[in-house]
């Protein structure tokens, strides 16, 4: 199969969906003619042009309000942000109108929207560049959250954001859009609240998303060589979550390591690690180990951010505590 | 102005430190010494050094992602400047924030920032707290013509007028917010008219003429110590690199255009202007220049020469 990078399977998704639907429209800073900060858009402008490849201006609060407003009313938007980490200036379109417009006029009009961005350290960005925060929206009913960790995934899901009817929030991982992978040239979707057993194992379970599904894997190597044999999943959509796969791959090893790049407390770890010792304490023979970033802000300096976030060696080490 | 010899001998350095700074700052991240990256204040420094010197040292200023002049013209030591640039224990922020988060408080520096329009409210938040203590100071707030168009940017303006609070709004109109020509994202000419819908002066100077700054900067801190309220200086000028030091800034603007306005640099017309007023002659100027660049060799030298932060310094500096 032909192998592409992350990025283009991306833009990909986004050149096929929008021949598919006029109604569909990108809306961003920088996405046309530059096509994008991480050139995520990159072609895009050329063959669709400045209505429906619209740069706005530097207002996030703005363009997704505006997204909002347009899915409200058939449009289908799909809204960038240059980086995850300004949500914040936009919290309130996504989390007060978005996540509830829907529920609260009793279910009278859907918002079709997809809010695209990238999250992540690991590039020296900083505090207030380099966060992980899709955990927040776990939290916020009305939302969908999804986080593809390769190039065939992140096809294949954007293009099911695209056709929901809800608000979604797509998080890509920076370090993840040069990373090349197989993707067929056929049309496939993938489709939200399906587990992907991303390597299959006996003796313990990792639960990993977004880029530390690459990490677990490259743990789970190391730890065959030493006869660990572990199975790793990747949730690939965090809302709606499927809790089956999880389980029942627990029910078979046992053991549970979870690993996310998000902060450990108050983050998604907690939530998956309840949702096992909910559904299946009885299967458990050991405690359940959780892998989050420390709890500080992302530190700029490369000695300190290269231990901020879980490494291989941190799997390797929790997955042997329990093994 | 003409007649205060050291003033203006002073701010021609200041600029020339900002510029040769930048420059070695470029340096520095090409020859892969600068983890993540730096956004270059080049042929922008007449505006902060035009607006700092019309501050005193313990007024406040809050700055942007495009940090290092507002820094350097408010008092910054380059060495920790570098140190931090480049991620080191020596640096402003121990390494933990690096060129987009230099702080000084000690100087008045309220921080650069990652975010666009983030400095707006927290400059009238600085304002605010000056007017409660009743100490006289004033805040001088920098940002973009990009960050002009933020919500941030409107309140801000909003809450500094109805309690008329002894702010200085000082744009930056460098024609680009990262690729986006000024023509793009604002449907006005001049973004100071932007202060007549908030009830306050705006006005617009050449953001290349360091004197021009510096006396519009002076009317407006006067204004707002004496309680009168805010002002909106927008400086024009133009961004001689691209965005950051990653973006050679030539995909969407012609080389003509650069050059251009690179013919506009408001150092080399600073300097000509001080030697045809006699001012300052070649040979005074030349000194300046060995000098400084002697500063800046030994900030880089002393950034390389630092260590980086240990690991158990992460948990450090959270809580007080
Ligand atoms: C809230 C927010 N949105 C977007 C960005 C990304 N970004 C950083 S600087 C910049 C352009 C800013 O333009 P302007 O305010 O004119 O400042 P300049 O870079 O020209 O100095 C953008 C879009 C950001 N850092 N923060
Ligand atoms: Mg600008």
């Amino acid at each position: 199969m032909r192998k592409i990078r992350y990025v283009d399977a991306l833009i990909e998704a986004l050149r096929e969906e929008m021949i598919r639907d006029e109604d569909i429209f990108i809306i961003g800073e920088d996405i046309g003619p530059f096509g994008g900060a991480f050139k995520t858009t990159l072609g895009l402008y050329e063959q669709f042009g400045s209505e429906r490849i619209i740069d706005t201006p530097i207002s996030e609060s703005g363009i997704i309000g505006t997204a909002v407003g347009a899915a409200a009313t058939g449009c289908r938007p799909i809204a960038e942000l240059m980086f995850g980490d300004f949500v914040t200036v936009a919290m309130d379109p996504i989390v007060n109108q978005a996540a509830k417009m829907r529920y609260m006029f009793g279910g009278k009009l859907k918002l079709p929207l997809v809010i695209k961005t990238n999250y992540g350290s690991g590039r020296s960005a900083a505090a207030q560049h380099s966060q992980s925060l899709y955990g927040w929206f776990t939290n916020v009913p009305g939302l969908k959250v999804v986080l593809p960790s390769t190039p065939y995934d992140a096809k294949g899901l954007l293009k099911t954001a695209i056709r929901d009817d809800n608000p979604v929030l797509f998080f890509e991982h920076k370090l993840l859009y040069t990373v090349t992978g197989e993707v067929p040239e056929e049309e496939y979707t993938i489709p939200f609240g399906v587990a992907d057993i991303k390597r299959a194992g006996r003796d313990v379970t990792i639960v990993a998303t977004g880029y530390m599904v690459t990490k677990s894997l490259q743990a789970a190597e190391e730890l065959a060589k030493e006869g660990i044999d572990a199975e790793v999943i990747d949730p690939r959509t965090l809302v709606p979550l499927d809790k089956a796969t999880i389980i029942q791959s627990v029910k078979k090893t046992g053991r549970l390591v979870i690993v996310d790049e998000g902060h450990k407390t108050g983050g998604i770890t907690g939530e998956l690690a309840a949702i096992v010792v909910e559904e299946a304490f009885d299967y458990l023979d050991a405690p359940v180990q959780r892998l989050g970033s420390l709890d500080v802000p992302v530190p700029f300096s490369p000695s300190l951010e290269k231990i901020f976030a879980p490494s291989e060696k941190d799997i390797i080490a929790a997955v042997k505590k329990i093994c | 102005m003409a007649a205060n010899k050291e003033l203006v001998l002073k701010m021609y350095e200041e600029m020339l430190k900002i510029r040769l700074f930048e420059e070695a700052t470029i340096d520095v991240y090409q020859k892969g010494l600068m983890p993540g990256l730096a956004h270059p204040y080049l042929g922008e420094e007449a505006i902060a050094v035009g607006a700092c010197t019309a501050l005193e040292n313990d007024d406040f200023i809050t700055s942007t992602h495009r940090g290092h002049g507002h820094l350097m013209a408010k008092g910054g030591d380059m060495k920790k400047m570098m140190a931090e640039i480049m991620g080191k224990k020596t640096g402003y922020c121990k390494g933990k924030g690096g060129s987009m988060h230099i702080a000084d408080v000690s100087l008045g520096i309220l921080g650069a920032n990652g975010i666009v329009g983030a400095g707006l409210p927290i400059a009238v938040g600085s304002a605010l707290s000056s007017k409660r203590k009743n100490n006289n100071k004033v805040t001088a707030c920098f940002f973009g013509d990009g960050a002009s168009n933020q919500g941030t940017f409107h309140e801000a303006l909003n809450m500094a007028s109805i309690w008329k609070l002894p702010v200085v709004f000082v744009c930056e109109n460098n024609q680009y917010g990262y690729s986006t020509a000024i023509s793009k994202h604002i449907a006005i000419e001049n973004i100071s008219d932007r202060a007549i819908s908030y009830g306050f002066p705006g006005i617009t100077v050449d953001g290349n003429d360091v004197e021009e700054v510096y006396e519009a900067v002076k009317v407006a801190v006067e204004r707002a110590r004496k309680g009168e309220g805010p002002t909106l200086i927008e400086c024009k000028s133009y961004r001689w690199t691209g965005h950051s030091v990653g973006d050679p800034g030539t995909a969407y603007r012609t080389r003509e255009e650069v050059t251009e306005n690179k013919a506009k640099c408001p150092i080399i017309k600073y300097g000509k202007k001080l030697v045809e007023n006699g001012l300052a002659t070649e040979e005074n100027l030349n000194n300046i220049k060995s000098s400084v660049q002697e500063m800046v060799k030994e900030a880089v030298e002393y950034a390389i020469a630092s260590p980086l932060p240990d690991e158990n310094e992460i948990y450090q500096d959270l809580y007080v």
